[in-house]
């Protein structure tokens, strides 16, 4: 009973302040929100850029986190510690750090500045920033679920032929599939959600969580709810999305496995 | 020909290691690695099939070194103890996974697949997944995957121990028939009557190495080492047919000899085990409820872990396990007349 009670608290504390702010947003205001170019652009960019960076540092993450999950090597533990880095350090300094490394002074910003490309300000600055804190979600999930995979169905594999590679992708990535979704919703909704380190590489062209905070700083609380709810309902909608397409994609995912 | 060769081989996985490891399968032959759990009979295993790679030694196949050769170009099968099934892919394709690289296209799939399922008798499975499978059935789909591969060798990493009492006899005859048709088949078990049944050859691995590699006759009755006599436990275990089965009293013929036992089974092939323990040795013909009395002469008096093992030569060796003090009051002694006898119940029949 006691438990109940204490459950139904922590519950009313997520969901309170979350349900009064779109109690006070009226659906007049939503709509106004919503029509705003400014807005909706903002959304849009905020949905795929984050989309993007999670699609493009899967492609490397992904097969590493198979190598974690596998292989045994020196300094593993050490790897696996900087991978969590980015969840504990302050996600200003984070930002600090991108930007330190992507800046037009840095050796990667010079060599990207002599083929046109400025990170700073652009899209693909805002990628990197918010893969950097976002990354450990998938990598960790990914893990997990190749760890899951019993080793015999991949030797079973290579004894019947299979190359490594098509080991991995018709054994391991299939029977990980589950988890690796998962961690790449995580990572996708991580960085959609992130601030503190976008702003500090990127203010313009503004996404969403920095437009909220711009409109809260310059016009106040009212004037930044609409917007807030506009881009809670629009993650939200996602997110319900991405499970449910999760949930039926990985059908023959971990649960099967022995 | 000479199929398979380990030639002095030598590895080292975690704690455990081997040493001086040699056995050479011929082309066609059933070879069996006999040995307790925990001695490295199915690293041996992967070792051939080269997830491991030797400290030192050379592995030759067809008489081509393959020491260094990777997993994918060895034609060596290996059906995993607990099968390995894909559990996210159709029996079908399960059975199609090692032809998808080489063929295009189902159509080119489907007729290898059907018959070796139909071979297997798993071809009204194909659309199943293998989760919804009797472990049997897994089984089957398991060593039809691998034989559709057509290995040079066939690795088998005790194939009846994760099935039904009741499935064995099955399998066991399954497996003896694909070796009949040509496939060299190198299993390894833990059970000395699955060695007994199935081996032409069987090589006994103790003490992280091969401690003994003969024919059963050498194996079984010829033990080299103490540890593989006791290991082996099993004396008087003789092939031979099974000749009626209609009556109450079967009869088995074993080398001449007639062993009369209480068999319900239908008249065949197949071979009798009777325990050590139960041979009652005397100096007379006994008047008892022992069927079965032979007259014969004792070839070997050897003591053993218990008393002492006498070799009664009467057509076929019986070998007595009994008593120092009983060895002394019956006056035993090798060249000597004794009758040796044992009930019918005390003898085992094992079709095959």
């Amino acid at each position: 009973m006691v438990l109940i009670f204490l459950g139904g608290l922590v519950l009313l504390f997520i969901i309170g302040p979350l349900l009064g702010m779109v109690l006070a947003t009226t659906p007049a205001q939503l709509f106004e929100a919503a029509a705003e170019e400014e807005v909706r652009r903002s959304v849009w960019l905020t949905l795929w850029v984050s989309l993007a960076a999670t699609f493009i540092f899967a492609l490397a993450a992904v097969p590493f986190s198979w190598l974690l999950a596998r292989k045994h090597f020196r300094f593993k533990q050490l790897v696996s510690g900087i991978i969590d880095l980015p969840i504990v350090i302050p996600h200003s300094a984070a930002g600090i750090a991108v930007l330190g490394f992507i800046s037009r002074d840095s050796a990667l910003g010079k060599m990207a500045s002599s083929v046109g490309i400025d990170f700073v300000g652009n899209p693909a600055g805002i990628a990197l920033a918010m893969a950097f804190v976002s990354i450990p979600f998938l990598i960790n999930a990914a893990r997990d679920g190749f760890s899951a995979v019993p080793v015999r169905l991949e030797k079973a594999a290579l004894n019947l032929g299979a190359s490594h590679f098509r080991v991995f992708m018709t054994i391991s990535l299939p029977l990980a599939w589950r988890s690796v979704v998962s961690g790449f919703v995580m990572m996708f909704a991580r960085g959609m959600s992130e601030f503190g380190a976008v702003i500090i590489v990127a203010y313009h062209p503004m996404i969403a969580p920095v437009m909220i905070y711009e409109r809260f700083s310059a016009f106040g609380l009212a004037y930044a709810r609409p917007v807030a709810v506009l881009f809670l309902a629009v993650c939200l909608v996602f997110f319900i999305l991405l499970r449910l397409l999760t949930n039926r994609m990985g059908s023959h995912g971990n649960a099967q496995t022995r | 020909m000479e199929m398979l060769r380990l030639d002095n081989i030598s590895l080292k996985a975690g704690e455990f290691s081997m040493h001086n490891v040699a056995f050479n399968v011929a082309a066609g032959e059933y070879f069996i690695l006999l040995g307790p759990s925990g001695a490295g009979k199915s690293l041996i295993l992967e070792l051939i099939a080269g997830f491991y790679k030797p400290l030192g030694g050379r592995i030759y196949m067809k008489d081509r070194d393959i020491t260094d050769l990777p997993v994918q170009q060895r034609e060596a099968g290996l059906l995993f103890q607990d099968f390995a099934v894909f559990p996210h892919l159709s029996v079908f394709d399960n059975i199609a996974y090692p032809l998808r690289h080489i063929r295009t296209g189902k159509n080119k799939l489907i007729k290898p697949v059907k018959s070796i399922a139909a071979e297997l008798e798993i071809d009204h499975l194909l659309h199943r997944s293998p989760t919804t499978l009797s472990g049997g059935e897994q089984q089957r789909v398991a060593l039809a995957r691998t034989l559709i591969k057509k290995p040079a060798i066939l690795l088998l990493d005790e194939p009846l121990a994760a099935l039904d009492v009741q499935l064995r006899g099955g399998i066991r005859s399954l497996l003896r028939r694909i070796n009949q048709n040509g496939q060299t088949i190198l299993h390894v078990t833990h059970d000395y009557e699955e060695a007994a049944i199935l081996g032409h050859r069987i090589a006994v691995v103790e003490n992280n190495t091969i401690a003994q590699c003969g024919s059963h006759d050498e194996v079984f009755h010829h033990p080299r080492s103490s540890f593989i006599a006791n290991f082996v436990g099993i004396r008087n275990f003789f092939a031979g047919e099974l000749l009626t089965d209609t009556t109450e009293l079967s009869v088995f013929n074993a080398n001449g000899v007639s062993i009369n036992l209480l068999a319900r089974q239908p008249a065949g092939k197949g071979y009798v085990v009777i325990r050590s323990e139960d041979i009652i040795l005397s100096r007379q013909e006994l008047d008892s409820s022992a069927t079965n009395s032979f007259n014969g002469v004792i070839t070997a008096i050897e003591p053993a872990r218990t008393g002492f093992e006498v070799t009664v030569d009467c057509g076929i060796p019986l070998i007595a396990l009994i008593s120092k003090e009983s060895v002394q009051k019956l006056g035993l002694e090798t060249g000597k007349a004794i009758w040796a006898g044992f009930k019918a119940s005390a003898v085992r029949f094992i079709a095959g």
